[in-house]
């Protein structure tokens, strides 16, 4: 299991390599110029030399190896400096973003709270609706309930986030007044009161991207328990005059299950990618909105420092998604 | 128990495809999935000649009129046969925008299902047939699966749209800027399904045959292995179609998409969103218009698979 863990670990270092040089080719083959908003009063060599001191004036290459550096290397020591109050990132250079002219990953740590408070409770809400729903339609399958569970799924598919978003607005916050349709991020929660409007706040965005989360795990589950309520071992458990409860519940759900853990981890990513959707409808001023306003401000340095971080999330997820995949079925860790 | 000793068969034998849709016929939701994607791909390419209002005419004079369904309930509504649909806050006819924008919406769908399918089958048949390519290009299309798509796509238009706009026009330059990058971005999948389906062909005796006659491979891949691996790229294609028509929406939603003067389904709800209070229908119908059109595919594509697949066709 440690061999195939770290063969994982190695696997993924190369991959993360990859991503990194095409978000950056992507950004430096661009056409644009950082200095296009720069009066034209402003003489050429003056022009120049602004270019030089956002780091444009070296090579490809030379600037990719930088950012690397400042990423991997000068970014976590900022983290244990923070952490352990040392002092090992003094007078390096960090990766600034040239919207605000702070240090990038400065302006991501505050914002990311509130997305991963968002996107968690809707993921983890999303699993704990569909793992019911799945194992029941699938018990009863092609029952009433199971025929309306799918066509709930087809629809949780088919309807994308930016109807859905708008949708609820109009029917909870406009004609019923019930909760808020902007996610106020300033919020402090200190007392029960606080923590009501909170929770209220955050119901509509959480069921907007709970719903994708739904239709996808639901339809897994459904499926892996199909595949594994006609095999032979079920029969052989039911013959031993088990309950059913203890058939359906232990012997068949825990083999299901494996399949649907590792979708559960995959999909870890892809809700951070709708939430940039989400955010931008709820005005959630998380990474997503980040990326966006970045976006639009020609900020390339944010740009690149946010879309990989979403490229790890996906390289990390998937990692763990491989692990838990070997830890749970032991052909595929000898394979 | 049929009778073993009469040699000549009852009736001449069936074609498959004739026997997949008998199976498909059986699939309700399928049926209606699949005539309702050909109602509104026949409605946004006919209907403009039949509804011939120009969609981008700015009228202040008829702006902000409501569906006319709203007669029913409200006999002082402010709508007109003239427009069906309502209009919007500038006098443009509802109805001519949901088809010239289902238009544009549909025309990125199907292109970039095409272009995914193409590279998607080309990458799949090449790894498959081929040994020694095998390793390295699925090491590429796992790496294609980390990649961020959504960040990505939205980096990819916002940074080039103005070289493609200065070559291709406006729209022009946006459509194969979108089309290409749904497409790069969204083969994997297919490479993958594909790949295994020739992987398993492979073994088989037909192909055996086939290289004992000397069949080139080209040959081989044309004549033996694409006609067979047929259905899975037909599912994937449903779930492309699907997937493209969200992104499409999806990006035009974010303000990335066709130039603001140039209607689409994403762009019109985008739009609209800001005055949903008052005017709630210019968000739903051309939200509704996505959904119902994803739906169907994503019907039709449910369908396709149990038709498809001769394990359940007998059932």
């Amino acid at each position: 299991m440690l061999t195939f863990t770290i063969r994982r670990l190695i696997l993924a270092v190369p991959t993360l390599l990859f991503i990194s040089l095409v978000i950056f080719l992507l950004l430096e083959l661009a056409p644009g110029d950082p200095m296009a908003q720069v009066p034209l009063t402003v003489p050429p060599e003056v022009k120049e030399k602004m270019r030089e001191a956002l780091g444009l004036g070296q090579p490809m290459h030379i600037r990719f190896w930088k950012w690397l550096v400042q990423f991997f290397w000068i970014e976590p020591q900022v983290l244990i400096d923070h952490m352990f109050g040392t002092a090992y990132s003094v007078g390096d250079l960090r990766v600034i973003s040239w919207q605000t002219r702070s240090p990038v990953m400065d302006t991501v740590v505050q914002r990311i709270p509130q997305t991963l408070w968002v996107v968690g409770t809707a993921y983890i809400v999303g699993i704990l609706i569909a793992l019911p729903i799945g194992i029941y339609s699938a018990y009863r399958q092609y029952s009433v309930f199971d025929q309306c569970g799918t066509f709930i799924t087809m629809i949780g598919f088919s309807i994308p986030p930016f109807f859905t978003g708008p949708l609820l607005i109009v029917i909870f916050s406009v004609q019923l007044g019930w909760f808020p349709f902007i996610y106020d991020t300033t919020h402090v929660v200190n007392d029960w009161d606080s923590f009501v409007y909170q929770l209220r706040q955050m119901i509509l965005p959480v069921m907007v991207l709970s719903l994708q989360t739904t239709a996808q795990i639901s339809r897994y589950m459904r499926a892996s328990m199909l595949d594994n309520l006609n095999q032979d071992y079920v029969r052989t458990a039911r013959a031993k005059g088990l309950s059913e409860s203890v058939v359906v519940m232990v012997h068949v759900l825990r083999n299901s299950m494996i399949p649907v853990v590792t979708v559960i981890a995959l999909g870890m990513p892809a809700i951070f990618g709708g939430a940039i959707i989400t955010e931008q409808i709820f005005s959630v001023n998380g990474i997503g909105a980040q990326l966006i306003t970045a976006l639009f401000a020609n900020d390339l340095p944010t740009v690149q420092t946010l879309t990989f971080i979403f490229a790890m999330l996906i390289v990390f997820f998937n990692l763990i998604a491989d692990i838990l995949y070997g830890l749970l079925d032991p052909r595929i860790r000898y394979d | 128990m049929t009778d073993l000793s009469n040699s000549t068969p009852l009736a001449p034998p069936r074609s498959q495809w004739l026997s997949v849709w008998d199976q498909l016929k059986k699939h309700k939701g399928a049926l209606m999935g699949g005539s309702f994607l050909l109602f509104i791909t026949l409605a946004v390419l006919l209907g403009p000649f039949v509804w011939s209002l120009d969609p981008q005419k700015i009228d202040y004079r008829s702006r902000d009129f409501r569906p006319i369904y709203h007669l029913l309930f409200d006999a002082d509504a402010k709508a007109v046969w003239g427009h069906p649909l309502g209009t919007d806050q500038l006098g443009r006819d509802g109805l001519a925008n949901i088809l010239a924008g289902g238009r544009t919406s549909m025309a990125v769908g199907w292109s970039a299902m095409l272009l995914t399918l193409f590279i998607g089958t080309l990458v799949g048949v090449i790894a498959g047939y081929f040994k020694r390519l095998d390793g390295p290009l699925m090491r590429l299309t796992d790496l294609f699966l980390s990649l961020p798509i959504l960040p990505l796509l939205l980096v990819a238009v916002t940074l080039f749209r103005q070289p493609l706009r200065a070559n291709f026009g406006p729209e022009g330059g946006m459509f194969i800027l979108i089309v290409a990058i749904i497409g790069i971005t969204s083969w994997m999948p297919t490479a993958r399904i594909v790949r295994g389906d020739v992987l398993a062909l492979k073994e088989r005796e037909f192909i055996l045959a086939a290289r004992s006659i000397g069949t080139q491979p080209g040959a081989m891949i044309w004549r033996h292995l694409l006609p067979n691996v047929i259905s899975p790229i037909m599912v994937s294609a449903t779930l492309g179609l699907a997937a493209a028509i969200i992104t499409e929406s999806a990006l035009s939603f974010l303000g990335v998409g066709f130039p603001s003067d140039f209607p689409t389904w994403g762009k019109m709800l985008a739009d609209a969103v800001q005055r949903m209070e008052e005017f709630p229908e210019r968000v739903m119908l051309p939200g509704i218009a996505i959904s119902m059109t994803v739906l169907s595919v994503n019907y039709l594509g449910d369908g396709l698979r149990d038709a498809l697949d001769p394990r359940i066709r007998g059932r």
